[in-house]
């Protein structure tokens, strides 16, 4: 056998070599910022040095192609330099600004939307999906391409009152994370356990252990050693399903979509908030999943109309309050929207503040 | 060429519409790949019945136990895969460079290298912030690593182990950077890395770095560490921008946006005459009669006054960083964001980051040796208490740890007179 490469241990590459040399110049001394555009920044340096950023969205899931053509734009007209963003758009970033609505021009006859800046509605966060994921109750790209076609005009326009952030994620886990709107698969039925291959798969104390609500136990079924569900405490969360993939918790009918609201990361004006849940129920419905598109551009509508200037979805909501939430989306409140999780009577109303 | 394309009816439905199409490119991809064919031929069946098809397994490089995801088809008839070409479809979890900054030829690199092995479909990023070399066949798992490696690029994170982490633009690009984000990534993940690249924690742990409280990585939510840019002096101020944005914006603007929208009613309307001129107050004329009032002290660095008069108003000159511990998603208790430790510390001098370091390597063993498996951090905290894990790395209370001290009775407190000395003599000191 050939002698092993042993790897090179070098960890995160310093990015000075990549990155704009303006932005090597000026690095920590940066003084201002405006906003001139939709999908543009500029920023000014200490120096006086300026430079504009010109901010695309791309399908994140990229094939090579699509790679070294946003490689060719960035030769054309930003000195060879991008970055990406946590949200999978491109920056580019240009010291002329004579060169902005040209490149702004190229990117469009290319496909890549220029916008997602400011009061847009940015690119989606997004997980792996049925494309590469061992556990998805649904796919990640699809649903993101579906959403986005329909959300186009509210990323390459800025018209929200503050910014809004999109995430999905096909199981409960919530790998795309906290957003103003998240779109989380939601099951519906306990899983379905194939006891003939528990035993030889599965680490039975491990499983029992994942359970948020302790109804796993281990049991003999036909004379194998297996695991069994209670399933009146079963919540369906599907936490046992990755270390037991017998437990089968993925189905195509009852696995549902919920959307989820206020889910704000930044520390302005409110301390960072978790979303909240508000509709469930919505199906799987590929290739475009319409009910759910129907669902984010209602709330999105309401907010667009009624939120004040700087109002986060979270502001917003604490503002009108809950009840009114409801009322001007038109969303039914129901008994699943009462939490009954740990440290829930924090979530009651232990006042008598009402709005009418 | 590659071999004849599957009929794909439900993913080309995803070619059209204005946003660009993952399926397009996976079409491009299957001209010349096998590979990339029978994945839509997967994906498609995924589509139809709404399951997916992939199984994890044991996949690595040489001296490595973690940073490959593996992929292996469950699809099959017979016991031979439907999709013989895409039987075996692994990640590659690479760390881009810090801030995600690339030159064109790089991306041109990366992108050779997973053409020749792979199947040419990457994601810039995945969440936790590797570059994503989907779609590999076991075999060329071990060269693909090797080119990638030998370009001066190292795996990420996977399963229970230290994770890629991430920064914001910061420093790079942007005036509300309280520090050197890159530089505190990279000092923390790069003297790490055993934990990473061999996975032997109970549970996976992220570090994330954001310049200053806008948290643009959003470290609060999702990572176990989060290092957050802030600044302890007074908010420093530029006159000829205050005045340019009320010109451009007015009273009521300034009013409602900058003054009205303060969580703490830190900012008040001034005539110029009239502002203090006492310590911890900043102020600025926004026309010939009025100012505003900032004070400081009341002012908890939300950021939102800086967002709404970019340039005009600025984080301070004593700048360094807060750290909070313990965030994380769903499983197993439910999310929960990161509780502050560590009000200040400052992030200038090699010794500076060096104390960072070390207070990364402290908590990380801390967890290595108190969590449970599968616990995260903030899981730990919630059964342990926060005062035991502070306890445990060496860090003294602070009420800024707290949103209100505790409300009810049932604690043991005859130890109160030695930490009401403890209290003094730090107070003191």
């Amino acid at each position: 056998m050939a002698e092993m490469r042993p790897p090179v241990e070098s960890g995160i590459p310093d990015a000075t070599p990549y990155m704009h040399p303006t932005m090597v110049k000026n690095y920590g001394k940066w003084v201002y910022h405006n906003h001139p555009k939709a999908g543009v920044l500029y920023h000014r340096a200490e120096s006086g040095d300026e430079i504009w950023t010109v901010k695309a969205g791309t399908q994140r899931q990229m094939d090579v192609y699509t790679i070294r053509k946003l490689a060719d734009i960035a030769d054309e007209y930003a000195d060879g330099y991008v970055r990406f963003t946590t949200r999978s758009n491109i920056e580019y970033m240009v010291t002329d600004g004579s060169k902005v609505e040209p490149l702004i021009k190229t990117l469009f006859e290319n496909g890549f939307p220029v916008g997602g800046t400011a009061n847009s509605v940015s690119m989606i966060a997004h997980t792996q999906g049925w494309l590469h994921c061992d556990i998805p109750g649904t796919d990640a790209s699809g649903v993101v391409k579906a959403l986005m076609d329909e959300l186009y005009e509210e990323f390459i326009n800025c018209e929200m009152p503050n910014r809004v952030k999109l995430s999905t994620s096909c199981c409960e886990i919530n790998c795309g994370g906290q957003a103003d709107i998240a779109i989380i698969v939601q099951h519906t039925k306990p899983p379905k356990i194939n006891h003939d291959l528990v035993a030889n798969v599965c680490e039975r104390p491990s499983v029992v252990a994942r359970c948020p609500v302790a109804a796993i136990r281990p049991a003999l079924v036909n004379g194998k050693p297996s695991l069994e569900v209670d399933e009146k405490k079963c919540i369906c969360c599907g936490a046992c399903y990755p270390p037991c993939p017998p437990m089968q918790i993925n189905d195509p009918e009852h696995s549902k979509i919920a959307i989820w609201v206020g889910g704000k990361n930044s520390n302005a004006r409110s301390r960072p908030t978790f979303h909240k849940l508000v509709a469930a129920g919505l199906p799987n419905n590929v290739p475009r999943w319409p009910e759910v598109g129907e669902v984010v551009k209602k709330i999105l509508n309401v907010y667009k109309a009624d939120a004040r200037p700087w109002e986060r979805m979270a502001d917003w909501i604490d503002r009108i309050g809950w009840p009114g939430f409801f009322e001007k989306t038109g969303l039914p409140f129901t008994k699943y929207h009462i939490d009954d999780w740990k440290g829930h009577r924090r979530t009651l109303n232990a006042s008598a503040h009402i709005r009418f | 060429m590659a071999k004849k394309m599957h009929e794909t009816p439900l993913l080309d439905q995803l070619e059209s519409g204005p946003w660009p199409s993952f399926v397009t490119g996976l079409k491009r991809l299957a001209k010349d790949n096998d590979m990339s064919v029978d994945l839509m031929g997967q994906l498609e069946a995924s589509y139809r019945t709404k399951k997916g098809y992939w199984k994890g397994g044991t996949v690595g490089v040489f001296g490595y136990g973690g940073g490959v995801i593996p992929r292996f088809t469950e699809l099959k008839e017979n016991e031979k895969p439907v999709f013989p070409d895409a039987a075996e479809f692994h990640t590659l979890r690479v760390q881009p460079p810090a801030g995600m900054h690339y030159s064109s030829k790089l991306l041109r690199d990366l992108s050779n290298v997973w053409e020749k092995y792979g199947s040419g479909l990457i994601a810039f990023h995945g969440q936790s912030g590797d570059i994503m070399f989907q779609g590999v066949t076991t075999a060329n798992v071990q060269p693909a690593f090797d080119e990638f490696n030998e370009m001066g690029f190292d795996l990420g994170g996977a399963g229970p182990a230290l994770r890629t982490s991430m920064s914001c633009v910061g420093a790079a690009r942007c005036e509300m950077s309280c520090y050197d984000e890159a530089k505190a990534m990279r000092t923390v993940i790069n003297n790490n890395l055993d934990d990473m690249h061999r996975p032997a924690l109970p549970y996976k742990f992220k570090f994330k770095f954001s310049g200053c409280p806008n948290d643009c990585v959003n470290a609060i939510q999702r990572s176990d560490m989060a290092t957050i840019g802030t600044w302890r002096d007074n908010i420093q101020v530029n006159e000829k921008i205050a005045k340019e944005y009320m010109a451009s914006h007015g009273m009521e603007k300034l009013m409602t946006d900058v003054i009205g929208l303060c969580p703490t009613k830190a900012i008040t309307l001034k005539k110029i005459g009239e502002v203090s001129k006492a310590e911890g107050i900043s102020s600025v004329a926004v026309d010939g009669t009025h100012a505003i009032q900032i004070e400081n002290h009341s002012c908890v660095r939300c950021m939102h006054c800086l967002n709404v008069m970019p340039g005009a108003l600025l984080p301070g000159k004593d700048r360094g960083v807060s750290i909070m511990v313990g965030g994380k998603g769903v499983l197993k208790i439910g999310a929960t964001m990161g509780t502050m430790v560590i009000p200040f510390m400052k992030l200038d001098t090699d010794e500076d980051f060096e104390k960072l370091n070390e207070l990364a390597r402290n908590i990380l063993d801390f967890f290595a040796e108190n969590a449970l498996e599968h616990e995260r951090t903030g899981e730990m905290i919630d059964r342990i208490g926060l005062v035991n894990f502070l306890d445990g790395i060496g860090l003294e209370v602070d009420p800024n740890m707290i949103l209100e001290p505790r409300n009810n009775p049932y604690v043991r407190m005859d130890g109160w007179d030695e930490e009401v000395e403890k209290w003094n003599e730090r107070q003191a000191g």
